[in-house]
């Protein structure tokens, strides 16, 4: 049984903008990540160069050598708009609340043995600097990059590490009862530790890289693609097992948003190597430079958090990711 | 043991700093290298407040609520065909003008904000600068969002963004926002955040947001309380990053005070459209051009700047002139939309008696004085079949883009201001000293400028005539010429009975 209200009805003159039907057709409204992301961005009849790069317009295809006929070729799986976004990381944020409050008020750490603890403050808690390496990666790319729909996912990506630096941070702060002893530990360690700094010195040279979808494939496809199965995913079942159950509490949110990213960068790196051979010649190459690079990296951080089976879990991660690739046509 | 208590500011404080580093395998100066050629000197940037004090996880709650409020009234506005409610249709020229002119802008902000949030070497100041990105990236798609449903029973808002990259007059808000972007990162700030957002930001969103309210338009009014409280966050940093500059070293001041001179002639010559749209594109309008002005530039700068001359900042330059005009530019710029009407994307009308009686009200010293006459004379050729649309296309202002229109409103109001310099061999013309001086400290900066004239005359605009530009711009016949007896105007009718003859007729 159905009651209906009867309702003024009105025939619109259009169901969406023109450049939606234009791509989507006339023929239905477009949704709201549609409206959202497609063609904000100027294209054309830019009217003066920037003052530090004289070589480029304000916004240029040519900042990078991927070469795309259609930068919107790209769609989010997610459909993430900015209403959509925020409203899906406070639901996130809720469980997070929650989770830390409820380690904080039954004091769940102080039944954590000590070992696991210091395997947290060794292993996680330096993470911090590798999420606000990638806010300032991703940061970087919202800046450069090509395209509304582009500069919307990576604003949301880089706004994400920030948020994850800060549940980073918030862990380390729970350690020590709000001391501040394990972070200046952390930092200390990032900065002089040799297990640390091959990745620093990694993450120092993306700083400086030229090209923003290299950078996008070092951070978001390969970096992150390492860094979360091997530390938030493995490493946490370690702790796990040896009683540190309140850690993955503690960093489900990265768990979770680690599952929600790949939907993106696979369909990223898909979009992209299907469209030319030279793309996907590039991406290969950035792909396996990079790889080489942060593998070595990783592996004394591997060792740290494994022992002897650190090496091993990180060749499995490895071939994981590699493997996730060339699903989407980026083999090396 | 129980846990240290801490404090809200010293919470932010770990949260925030600390996770950056000096960079050793790198220089810091290739890492950071946008953030010293302006010559700011920034000797501590540890000295930097964050004026926002947000993490993360409490800006996503926050921003979610507001999300879902605002979604929930465009859902009920379309639902409810909210747009029937409007004072009148012809009220949508300002949506218009808002959408192609004003939207693009958020999203450019959105951009440079970007820039700065990578490219400032302070992390306190990075991350108040990436708050500032998202939230107007928010501006750009809520906006979008929610003048959809207008798009779908109206003319003229169906291609913004393509509109803003070509037509004439929306070259004055790209040639803003991009002059801004192509500078370096401190003289960003101080163009937005400062001159923009913290002086300026009151003309701009107070006549749209409140229009909005006035004329039954509960969408966008809605959007306009939602973006209020990040409007105000941007207003607070734009106060912090001058005061941060200015405390930094002394040698900063003079250069802030040439950005702040350049800065708030731009954004004022931009709101030039602002004030047409307020005294006459709103069916209602909650106050005048010129009120505005008095309060929120007069009053409030006045205070603002009375508090800032501790650092030596002072008024910025042509600030008189600019209060002198006030009498004068929501006219000059309506009359050149009305004398080209058939090239704009939104309905142009003449002011109604009841109109030109408020502008007389408003306007006591000039209105019936120089520009009641002109309307009345263009009211009667109306009514006679007589009237005709300019011929031929404005000569711009090189640095503003505005067709050469304000004039001499110290010594003779009906004389046009008119500046030449010459660069390089060229001649190039302004419409203030204001705009020259802007060019004669930058001209290699402003001769890059793509003038829509120029471009149309070299035929870079869809072809030699009129009709060719215009469908190069993606204007329909609809889009343009008068409101009575447009597609809307018909649509409107149709809605209301024409028992109900609206205020335009």
């Amino acid at each position: 049984m159905s009651i209906e209200i009867s309702a003024k009805s009105i025939t619109p003159v259009r169901l969406a903008y023109g450049n939606l039907q234009q791509r989507f057709g006339d023929k239905k409204p477009a949704s709201r990540y549609q409206e959202a992301v497609y063609d904000i961005q100027p294209t054309a009849n830019f009217q003066y160069r920037p003052l530090w790069d004289k070589n480029h317009d304000i916004y240029d295809v040519s900042k990078t050598a991927i070469v795309m006929e259609d930068w919107y070729s790209f769609a989010d799986p997610r459909q993430y708009y900015y209403g959509s976004y925020t409203i899906a990381r406070a639901k996130q944020q809720e469980v997070a609340e929650h989770n830390f409050a409820f380690v904080d008020k039954r004091d769940l750490f102080d039944a954590v043995p000590e070992a696991v603890k210091q395997a947290v403050r060794d292993v996680l808690i330096p993470l911090r600097h590798v999420e606000w390496a990638a806010n300032m990666n991703n940061c970087q790319i919202t800046d450069e990059c090509y395209g509304s729909n582009f500069s919307s996912v990576a604003m949301f990506n880089a706004m994400d590490r920030l948020g994850m630096a800060q549940y980073v941070t918030r862990i380390g702060l729970l350690l020590d009862g709000n001391e501040e002893t394990t972070l200046d530990a952390a930092k200390q360690a990032w900065m002089d530790a040799p297990q640390w700094q091959g990745l620093r010195h990694a993450i120092e040279d993306m700083f400086v890289l030229d090209d923003w979808f290299e950078l996008m494939v070092a951070q978001n496809f390969v970096l992150d693609g390492l860094v979360f199965p091997l530390l938030y995913d493995r490493f946490e079942k370690k702790l796990t097992q040896e009683g540190g159950s309140t850690v993955a509490m503690l960093t489900e949110f990265m768990d979770d948003w680690y599952q929600e990213t790949v939907r993106w960068t696979n369909a990223l790196a898909k979009v992209t190597a299907k469209e030319s051979t030279e793309n996907q010649a590039l991406l290969s190459s950035w792909v396996s430079k990079w790889m080489d690079r942060l593998s070595i990296a990783l592996e004394p951080i591997a060792i740290e958090a494994f022992g002897d089976d650190g090496a091993n879990e990180l060749v499995e991660v490895k071939a994981e990711l590699l493997d996730r690739l060339a699903k989407q046509g980026v083999t090396v | 043991m129980p846990a240290k208590k801490l404090n809200l500011r010293k919470r932010y404080e770990l949260l925030t700093r600390g996770m950056g580093w000096e960079t050793t395998y790198q220089k810091m100066d290739d890492v950071f290298p946008y953030d010293s050629f302006e010559g700011i000197k920034i000797t501590d940037w540890d000295k930097w407040e964050d004026p926002f004090r947000l993490t993360m996880d409490s800006y996503w709650k926050f921003q979610a609520e507001k999300e879902k409020k605002l979604y929930a009234v465009i859902d009920s506005f379309a639902q409810n065909n909210g747009q029937t409610n409007l004072a009148c249709a012809s009220y949508l020229s300002a949506i218009k003008l808002f959408i192609t002119g004003v939207t693009p802008l958020e999203y450019g902000a959105h951009r440079g904000f970007a820039h700065l949030g990578r490219h400032f070497r302070g992390d306190g100041a990075r991350i108040a600068c990436q708050m500032q990105a998202i939230d107007e990236l928010r501006h750009a798609q809520t906006q979008v969002h929610t003048i959809s449903h207008y798009n779908k029973h109206f003319s003229g808002l169906h291609d913004p963004f393509h509109q803003f990259d070509r037509v004439w007059y929306l070259s004055v808000p790209k040639s803003f926002i991009e002059d801004a972007m192509s500078s370096g990162p401190f003289e960003f700030i101080t163009s937005i955040s400062f001159a923009f957002e913290y002086v300026l930001t009151n003309l701009l969103f107070v006549p749209f947001m409140s229009g909005a309210a006035y004329n039954g338009d509960m969408a966008t009014v809605t959007f306009g309380f939602s973006a209020q409280s990040d409007e105000s966050r941007h207003m607070t940093l734009g106060l912090e990053i001058i005061k941060f500059m200015l405390e930094q070293h002394e040698d900063n001041l003079p250069i802030i005070q040439r950005w702040m001179d350049k800065h708030f002639w731009r954004a004022y010559r931009l709101l030039g459209l602002v004030a047409a749209m307020q005294d006459y594109m709103l069916t209602n309008s909650p106050m005048s051009w010129k009120e505005a002005w008095e309060v929120y530039f007069v009053e409030n700068g006045g205070a603002l700047f009375e508090d800032l001359s501790r650092y030596g900042l002072k008024m910025p330059k042509y600030h008189e002139l600019a209060t002198a005009e006030a009498d004068h530019i929501s006219h000059q710029i309506w009359s050149v939309f009305c004398s080209l009407g058939n090239a704009t994307g939104f309905h142009t009308f003449l002011p109604t008696e009841e109109k030109m009686a408020w502008l007389s009200e408003k306007y006591p010293d000039t209105f019936d004085k120089y520009y009641r006459p002109r309307f009345e004379y263009w009211a009667e050729q109306k009514k006679a079949g007589t009237f005709e649309y300019q011929k031929g296309l404005p000569q711009l202002c090189q640095v503003c883009q505005i067709p050469m229109v304000f004039t001499e409103v110290q010594t003779d109001p009906m004389q046009i201001s008119y500046r030449v310099t010459e660069h390089g061999g060229d001649k190039y013309h302004f419409c203030s000293d204001g705009c020259k001086d802007i060019f004669e400290h930058e001209p290699e900066k402003y001769v890059q400028a793509w003038l829509p004239v120029h471009q149309i005359y070299q035929g870079n605009c869809g072809g030699p005539t009129l009709p060719e530009v215009l469908d190069w711009y993606k204007f329909k016949p609809e889009d343009s010429g008068d409101y009575i007896g447009s597609k809307d105007y018909h649509r409107w009718q149709e809605w209301k009975g024409a028992d109900k003859k609206v205020k335009q007729a």
